[in-house]
Formats: C-alpha cells, sequence, structure tokens
C-alpha cells in the first residue's frame, strides 16, 4: 500500500547521502572487529560529523555539574559541588514551573534563560540591544531553521520558492529545505583563497534563477562548514548589500561562532554589522541569526539546544513563526540550561572559574593545534591541497584522484570520492565523508573530516590516512 | 511601522532614503510566506494560554487580581502541578550527565549499571555526542523487548524502532512522509473529534485534508465504525483518504478503548487500506473498573496473520505522560509495522534531518522501558512511587468527574484514563449572542471568562473539536487534590454567575 510512489514527494526529494551508505558499512565492520574478523585495526575512527565528544573531547565540568543537579536536586544538599555550581542550579530550577526540569516550558524558551541569551548576545556585538521577543529556543538550531523556512517557503507561488546556498554545503539544511517543498540556488565559493565567497558569484547564482525559481532568502555559513572560511567585515557587508538591493531574507548560520583560529581572523556577527551599517540596511534587512550549543567549547550536541534571533522581521508573521514552535511544544529543558550555561559561563572569582578557563584553553589549544597539524600533514599527501582553516570544525581538503581510481569508481557506479571514502573505511577503518554529499566543482573531488577531537585522535587518523593514501595512490597511478 | 530594534547612534541618511524605506515593503509577509501556515491553530498554547502568561506577570508585578494566582490547569504538565518525579531515573540521568557521581556511594548499584550501560552506547563515552538518527542501538532494543513483554511475547524488531523528540515528532514526521497527491487525490487524515490538537494544526501545516469522525458523547465518547464508514465515504468524494489516527487512551475525551472496538478498527482499516497511527502515550493512565489498555499493535497480531502481515501502522509513545510526567526531556518512539523498505528509506531521510533526539530522553526513555526489576535495590522505592502517582491521578478522575456531574450545566463523561476532563457545559443564548458580537467562539468566550475572573486556564473545547451546538471546556486532572477540589468549586460558582449574568 505505502508503495514509494505514494510517499510526499518532497520527501522523495531529499538527496539521499552517500555518507548513510558509509554509515551503514561502518556499523558492519564494527560488528565484525566485535566478533574478531577484522583484525587490522581495533576501532574505527569515526570523524564524519562534528560530534566532539564522540571525538575525546571533554565536557566542560561546571556545565555537566550543573546539569546534574538540575536532573537530581537532592545532589544540592551534598557536600561534593561547589557554591557556583550550587546556585545556578538554583537558579535554573527556579525558572521551571514546579522546579522541575521535568515540566514543560514557555513556547519560545524559559524566559530568564532566553534573557541571558540577549544578553550574550549584545556583549558579543559591542553593546547592540537585543530584544527578547526576537529569540526562539528549540531542540537544535537546525529545528529553529526548518521552522523558520516553515514559514518562508510558499509552495504556492507560481515559480517554486528557492534559498541561494553555498556550495560546498551542509546537507542538513539543503535536506529540509527540500522537506518543505524548497529549492535551492548554489552559489559557488572560490576555493583559491580559502572558499571564498565573491559577490560577483551571488549576483551570478541570483541571475541564473530568472524565470526558473523565486529566490527569497540567502543562507551563509559563517564559519563555515564544510569549508572553514570566516568572513571578513568586509564580506559580511557585501552579502548585506546584496540581500538587501535584491529583497531576500537572509539566514545566517553562525554555530560556529566559538570555533575560530586563523591568526588573522575574528567572528564578527551579521547583527553587529547590519546594526553597524545604519538605516536603510539596519531597519530593512530581515534577518535570521542561527547559534547552537553543539559546537564550539561546550560542545553538547547529543542535549539539543540552538535559538534563532529574528532581526526585522514583520509582527504579524512573528506571531505565524511563534506557532509554528508552539507546535514542538517546547525546545528540551537540559537544550536550555546547556544554552544557559554557554552564554553565561563562570565569571573570575567564582569558585568554578579556574577549572572552567583551564578546560576551555585546553579545547582550543588542541583544536589550534589540530587544525596547524593536519593542514600541514595533508598538504603532504599527493594529490591532496588543503585551503587553511580560519575557522568551524573541519578540514575539506580537495583530492585529484587518478584517473585508473575515476574509471574505477564509475564501473562501481559510485562518485569518485565515496569511492575513496570507502576503501579509506574498510582498508584503514576511518570514516569521513565525500565532498559529493556538499557539491563540490564539477570534476572535483573532496573529503570533509572533523579536527574538534583528541589530539590522539587526530594523529592516530592522519597516520591511517597517509598510509591508506600511498597505497591507494600507487594502485591507481 | 518601524521594527522593535533601534539604532544605536546617530546616523545620516537622506530623507528621501528614509521615506522610501519606511515604505519599503519586507520580504517576508503574511501575504509572502507560506499560506498554509495562516490555517495552523494549536489550543493548548493558544491565545488563552499567551493571556495567562500575561495576567501571571501582571501579579507578578503587583497588579491585584480576583484571584492570587493564575492555575495553568490547559497542558497536560504533571511536573507543573507538583507530581514528583521518580527518583530511579533522576538518579541515573544525573549519573549520565556527570559521570563523576558513580564514585558516588550514595547512588545504588542498579542506577549505576544503568548509567554506564546507556554510557557505553554513547559516543565518547557521554551524552553530549550525537547519537544515530534513529536513536542509541540499545535502546531501540530496550525498547523492543519492553513491547514484546507488554504484547505478552509478540515479537518487535528494534530495525522498526524510531526514537524522537516526544511522540510529537514522530506524529508529525509519519504525517509529512504519507500527505501527498494534488486536488480530489489530496491525502485525507482521519482523525477523532475530539481530537488533540497536534493533529489538526500538522494536517493544515502539511495542507493535507483533515476528515473528521466523530466520537459518540452520550456513549462515553466511544468509537462506532459505522461512523468511520460514514466519514470516509463522504471524504472520498474529494480527497485521497490514507490514514486513520486513533488516540487511545483518548486526548481530550480520556476514553479507553475495548477490545472490540480496537478490532474493528483494525479491521475497517484494513479493508479501507488506511495507514493506523495509533497514539498511545497515556498507556498507564487507566483509571476506570473494567477497563483495560489493549496495545493495537498485540490486536492486530492476535487477529491473525491475513491482518497482522498486512495492515500499515505506527504506534506511538513518550516520557512525557503515564507515570513520569517528563515532558521537559522530549523523549518519545514510534513503533512501525509492516511498512515498504522502500518507505523506511525515505522516513529515515526525514528523521536524519532532526540529526537526533536529545540523548537525555533517550536516556530517559530507556530507564521507562527498561525500570528496576524485584530483585533490584530500587526496586521497592520505584513501586511504591509509581503506584503512588497513578493512585494520585486515579482519584482525581473520580473526584473530577463525579464533581462536574453533581454541577448544574456540566455533564461529564466518564474519565477512564489519560489526563483530562472534557464536560459539556450549557451557554445560554445571550451569551453565545455576546461571543458572536465580540467575534469570540462561544466557548472561548466563556473560557476567556473563566480566566479573567478567577485565574483559572481551560482550553475551550473548540479548540478540540466537537459537535456543532454543542460546547466544552478541556481541563487536567493534575492539581493537587486539595487545589483541585477549590478549582472546582470556583468553576462551579463561575458557571452559576455566568448563567446569570447572560440569562
Amino acid at each position: 500500500m505505502s508503495a514509494p510512489l505514494e510517499i510526499n514527494p518532497y520527501v522523495k526529494n531529499i538527496q539521499q547521502l552517500q555518507s548513510q551508505k558509509l554509515a551503514r558499512r561502518s556499523e558492519q565492520i564494527q560488528e565484525d572487529i566485535r566478533r574478531g574478523s577484522i583484525t587490522s585495526f581495533k576501532e574505527v575512527i569515526d570523524v564524519s560529523s562534528g560530534n566532539p565528544h564522540s571525538g575525546g573531547l571533554r565536557p566542560l565540568t561546571f556545565v555537566r555539574q550543573v546539569l546534574a543537579a538540575c536532573f537530581y536536586p537532592e545532589l544540592l544538599d551534598s557536600d561534593g559541588l561547589k557554591a557556583d555550581v550550587k546556585q545556578r542550579a538554583e537558579k535554573l530550577l527556579k525558572t521551571c514551573v514546579g522546579g522541575s526540569v521535568g515540566c514543560y516550558t514557555n513556547t519560545a524558551g524559559i524566559p530568564e534563560v532566553i534573557h541571558g541569551i540577549t544578553e550574550f548576545i549584545s556583549r558579543r556585538d559591542g553593546g547592540v540591544p537585543c530584544d527578547p521577543q526576537n529569540i526562539f529556543i528549540s531542540s537544535g538550531s537546525q529545528w529553529c531553521l526548518s521552522n523558520i523556512l516553515k514559514v518562508l517557503v510558499n509552495t504556492k507561488s507560481s515559480l517554486p520558492c528557492a534559498v541561494l546556498s553555498p556550495v560546498p554545503c551542509y546537507p542538513t539544511t539543503l535536506m529540509s529545505l527540500r522537506a518543505q517543498g524548497g529549492l535551492h540556488v548554489p552559489y559557488r565559493l572560490t576555493e583559491e583563497g580559502g572558499w571564498v565567497l565573491k559577490g560577483a558569484e551571488l549576483q551570478r547564482a541570483l541571475q541564473s534563477a530568472q524565470g526558473v525559481s523565486n529566490p527569497v532568502a540567502l543562507y551563509v555559513v559563517n564559519p563555515g562548514n564544510p569549508a572553514g572560511l570566516v568572513q571578513s567585515r568586509a564580506s559580511i557587508q557585501e552579502v548585506i548589500r546584496f540581500v538587501y538591493e535584491n529583497r531576500l531574507f537572509l539566514l545566517a548560520d553562525e554555530v560556529y561562532q566559538d570555533c575560530v583560529y586563523g591568526e588573522n581572523s575574528c567572528f564578527v556577527s551579521y547583527k553587529q554589522v547590519l546594526m553597524e551599517m545604519g538605516p536603510p540596511y539596519s531597519h530593512s534587512v530581515e534577518l535570521a541569526s542561527f547559534h547552537s550549543a553543539s559546537k564550539g567549547v561546550i560542545g553538547e550536541c547529543g542535549l539539543r539546544g540552538g535559538y534563532v534571533e529574528l532581526v526585522n522581521v514583520d509582527q504579524a508573521v512573528m506571531d505565524y513563526i511563534y506557532k509554528m514552535f508552539s507546535l514542538d511544544s517546547c525546545a528540551s529543558v537540559s537544550g536550555q540550561m546547556v544554552l544557559d550555561l554557554m552564554t553565561n559561563p563562570p565569571q573570575p572569582g567564582e569558585p568554578s572559574y579556574p577549572l572552567y578557563c583551564q578546560e576551555k584553553e585546553e579545547i582550543r589549544r588542541t583544536l589550534v593545534h589540530n587544525a596547524l597539524k593536519a593542514t600541514e600533514a595533508m598538504n603532504l599527501l599527493l594529490g591532496f591541497s588543503c585551503q587553511p582553516v580560519e575557522g568551524g570544525a573541519f578540514m575539506f581538503p580537495r583530492v585529484d584522484l587518478p584517473q585508473r581510481a575515476i574509471q574505477r569508481a564509475q564501473e562501481a557506479e559510485l562518485p569518485a570520492d565515496m569511492f575513496y571514502c570507502m576503501r579509506l573505511l574498510e582498508e584503514a577503518g576511518l570514516m569521513v565523508i565525500p565532498g559529493c554529499d556538499y557539491q563540490q566543482e564539477e570534476g572535483t573531488y573532496h573529503i570533509r573530516i572533523c579536527i574538534m577531537v583528541h589530539e590522539e585522535v587526530l594523529d592516530e587518523l592522519l597516520r591511517r590516512l597517509r598510509t591508506f593514501h600511498n597505497k591507494f595512490m600507487k594502485e591507481f597511478s | 511601522r518601524l521594527p522593535i530594534l533601534h539604532v544605536r547612534g546617530e546616523t545620516k541618511m537622506s530623507q528621501q532614503a528614509a521615506n522610501g524605506d519606511r515604505c519599503r515593503a519586507k520580504v517576508l509577509t503574511v501575504e509572502t510566506m507560506n499560506p498554509n501556515v495562516k490555517r495552523v491553530e494549536y489550543a493548548v498554547r493558544g491565545p488563552i494560554v499567551q493571556r495567562a502568561v500575561q495576567l501571571e506577570k501582571e501579579l507578578k508585578q503587583g497588579a491585584k487580581k480576583p484571584f492570587t494566582e493564575v492555575i495553568k490547569a490547559n497542558i497536560g504538565d504533571a511536573h507543573a502541578m507538583g507530581q514528583k518525579p521518580i527518583t530511579f531515573f533522576r538518579q541515573v540521568l544525573a549519573l549520565c550527565a556527570y559521570p563523576a557521581l558513580l564514585e558516588e556511594e550514595k547512588f545504588p548499584e542498579d542506577a549505576k549499571q544503568r548509567a554506564r550501560r546507556i554510557l557505553a552506547a554513547c559516543g565518547g563515552h557521554s551524552i553530549g555526542a550525537y547519537s544515530a538518527s534513529q536513536g542509541i542501538e540499545c535502546i531501540r532494543q530496550d525498547v523492543s523487548r519492553y513491547i514484546e513483554k507488554r504484547d505478552g511475547g509478540i515479537p518487535s524488531n528494534p530495525d522498526n524502532i524510531y526514537l524522537s523528540t516526544g511522540a510529537s515528532d514522530a506524529i508529525v514526521t509519519m504525517l509529512k512522509l504519507l500527505v501527498c497527491g494534488e486536488g480530489r487525490q489530496r491525502t485525507g487524515v482521519m482523525i477523532s473529534i475530539p481530537q488533540y490538537p497536534l493533529y489538526s494544526a500538522a494536517l493544515a501545516d502539511l495542507a493535507a485534508v483533515q476528515i473528521n469522525y466523530y466520537l459518540d458523547e452520550d456513549k462515553s465518547w466511544s468509537l462506532d465504525v459505522a461512523e468511520l464508514r460514514r466519514s470516509l465515504n463522504a471524504a472520498r468524494e474529494h480527497c485521497n483518504p490514507r490514514v486513520l489516527c486513533i488516540i487511545n487512551p483518548g486526548n481530550p475525551t480520556g476514553q479507553v478503548q475495548s477490545r472490540q472496538c480496537i478490532e474493528d478498527v483494525i479491521r475497517f482499516a484494513k479493508e479501507e487500506r488506511l495507514f493506523l497511527m495509533a497514539d498511545e502515550v497515556y498507556q498507564d493512565n487507566v483509571y476506570a473498573e473494567g477497563c483495560k489498555f489493549h496495545s493495537f499493535k498485540k490486536v492486530l497480531f492476535e487477529m491473525g496473520p491475513e491482518y497482522s502481515s498486512t495492515v500499515e501502522m505506527a504506534s506511538f509513545h513518550s516520557t512525557s505522560k503515564c507515570f513520569m510526567g517528563e515532558c521537559g526531556f522530549r523523549g518519545g518512539y514510534m513503533e512501525v509495522i509492516n511498512m515498504d523498505p522502500a518507505v523506511k528509506a525515505q522516513l529515515i531521510k526525514l528523521v536524519s534531518v532532526r540529526l537526533c533526539p536529545p540523548v537525555p530522553g533517550q536516556a530517559l526513555m530507556d530507564l521507562v522501558v527498561n525500570p528496576p526489576q524485584p530483585d533490584e535495590p530500587s526496586y521497592t522505592t520505584f513501586v511504591k512511587e509509581k503506584t503512588a502517582v497513578l493512585a494520585a491521578l486515579a482519584e482525581k478522575a473520580s473526584i473530577t468527574e463525579q464533581a462536574f456531574n453533581t454541577m448544574p450545566g456540566f455533564t461529564c463523561n466518564p474519565v477512564q484514563g489519560a489526563m483530562y476532563t472534557f464536560p459539556r457545559i450549557s451557554i445560554p443564548q445571550k451569551a453565545i449572542d455576546k461571543a458572536k458580537e465580540l467575534g469570540q467562539v462561544p466557548d472561548m468566550f466563556y473560557c476567556m471568562k473563566l480566566l479573567e475572573e478567577e485565574g483559572i486556564c481551560l482550553v475551550p473545547g473548540s479548540g478540540f473539536g466537537q459537535r456543532d451546538g454543542t460546547f466544552h471546556f478541556r481541563m487536567t486532572i493534575l492539581p493537587p487534590t486539595e487545589k483541585l477540589k477549590i478549582v472546582l468549586q470556583r468553576i462551579k460558582d463561575f458557571h452559576l454567575r455566568f448563567t446569570q449574568e447572560f440569562s
């Protein structure tokens, strides 16, 4: 009865990712390792997603102590927790109805947590005010994004609704867009020079949509994913002028704002730049900016906490956006707590501050170290070329595959970089994602590797990659 | 109209540019947005609740009102009304959150063992790692085992289990998957009237065709297949009916379907080739004598292979209700039965857009399906707490139903299960006219007045659907017993005043 024909066409239109095949294969391999039928490596190193704890980075002690006390308030009576941990847990529990994290919260999120977020945003943006009515918390930034897309994507318009999105691009956003019946119009980031966003390319992309689709929004990721670029102020201004002139809603995915390593790089938010540009931009450009507790030093992907700040959005539309969020009831309370701990960390003088600083610094040092080491190591591999990684959680090296490998891939009916990745998984127990899942220039191949991992994990993965790659190149040259 | 934010500092700008800009239309307006969104209403968090929140703010700021607190009897949130969490669950969750606690003696061994097992299944042994989109495998296995045990040994395959962010997430995902077609071929989805408005909201959002089948108020809100048939046949004229949704135990109506009724529904679904969605989140909330929860899956399989190998079904469960009441954790799952593998391949794409359900919610679901056993240290306390919660709910269900049935102007069906009463109220014609004047439906008018005068927040029956000319409201049975009695008295007094005012 439920034959494939009778499924929502938007869902059918969501691209099938190669990474899913790799994930299934990885499960089989892990099973084989458990049974002893694979002995060439002890475990699969999975750097296919931005999953810091999975890669060996540790959660922040303060965050987990507060969370534990919120889950089980009896801990507040024990001596084991520092005073500021107890104070924060008590404060958070008071914000929950009935003092329990098991209660539903207000639709947009716990008001005190939202308030903390607005102060964080304001501090980050050099004092630019932030209105709590413009914040919605959800179980992850992608959930916020999909609620905004629900309102934005009009499937009854004469031309299909479209969103300009980068190439390469994080696929979940595009999947979410397609699930909603929207299209994406790709604009290419220029690989040379570190995946630069060029105004002329935005123009070209917009032009290409003429008569084909109705672009309603522009999606940017800064810092990038998988591309490791961190946009300059000038670049952000260029984007803002572009969306203003071409009447596009601006979707700014800024979840990696806490991951910036480039020596000359600095994160500045779209909101801050927008406000600095003054009228007409500052009071007309409609902006949705997304942030999350999944990335950055806090790295709590599994707790599902994210938010969107909406700027200059029509008030009547805000009411409908509220309705969309209300269907989810509310974001998970643990996610909301973690957002509070991210935006409102321990302060100097507080008992948990020294350890918090130490842990944070260690993670930052690791990321900077990993970015440098991985770039150096991969640039030494034949056919590899890595753009400098200024921020984000990933390396996205280009791999020039030998013609024979490309042919073999064609015979196997796989994209060439997927063929490479499958072999890498099977022979070296290393799971990375092929560039085809992120879109790339025709005839180029890339792989995406998460570098938000423990240094030892990075060393091991580089070792395995080097060994595998040399062997692969020998086999196919 | 200028937006809320103001630009810091002075900026120079030409007058013309300033004026031109103030008139500049926005990109995203009510006219340009997704038109489906306009029809979405979710009464449980709708205007009356927003007003209640506003009143709470005003009270906090010292405003004088005829009441000192707003009682939010609109939402099925047990902890908000003072119900205590299950100790064992919170212990394990704390251990998972901060594993250093595993060294502490104060935590019982069975809690530690469960925490260790859950952490071992998490990336990097952390609940902060993403899990697979379908949910942590060993938890799905535990869910399967629970279902098998609950259903007398009928096998459950962990591959058919999808953990979700509350049951709502899974329900919306399934509807999204199934709704297709254009014009007269547009998917029709059968939902009960009254129903939990997540369904009607999701259908509006998806531009699916909503097919109403009426529960029989005169027969304790029971379901009659003849009514299913009537509604389906009428719907075939203008859409392609493909899905039948049923909530058991019911929300807002609280009826617990008889086994016979469930069989009839399954038979009907098979005959009419409908995908069955069985919302069973209240499966432990059964109070009335002679009522028993029968899982749709169990009945399906007991009907024999003719049904069990053909009827396509999804059943939903959650950590928000039953005896746990852990709404804030957003834990849930669905089990799909007889789903075509090609359809499953599409389902996993949709599910992966969410990345993964919150891991604490997944862990909590694991504990719900894998609670302390008789030979474990936490067992006695666990059973005591669980029994106390369910007993309190049963008592309150009874008090509420009886109270409404002795009040003039109310009739209330037995609260056989779930967490709500849905009494029918008589509203005088003058009040109906007044409501019309104000552009409100009569039961919204009634409930708004009740909120403003007594600080009691309920959800009008119009938010759930009801037969034309009838009026209801949904009130939870969750407030602590003493408070509940006071609330009931105040509603009685209000109703008398209201009736007199509009006589």
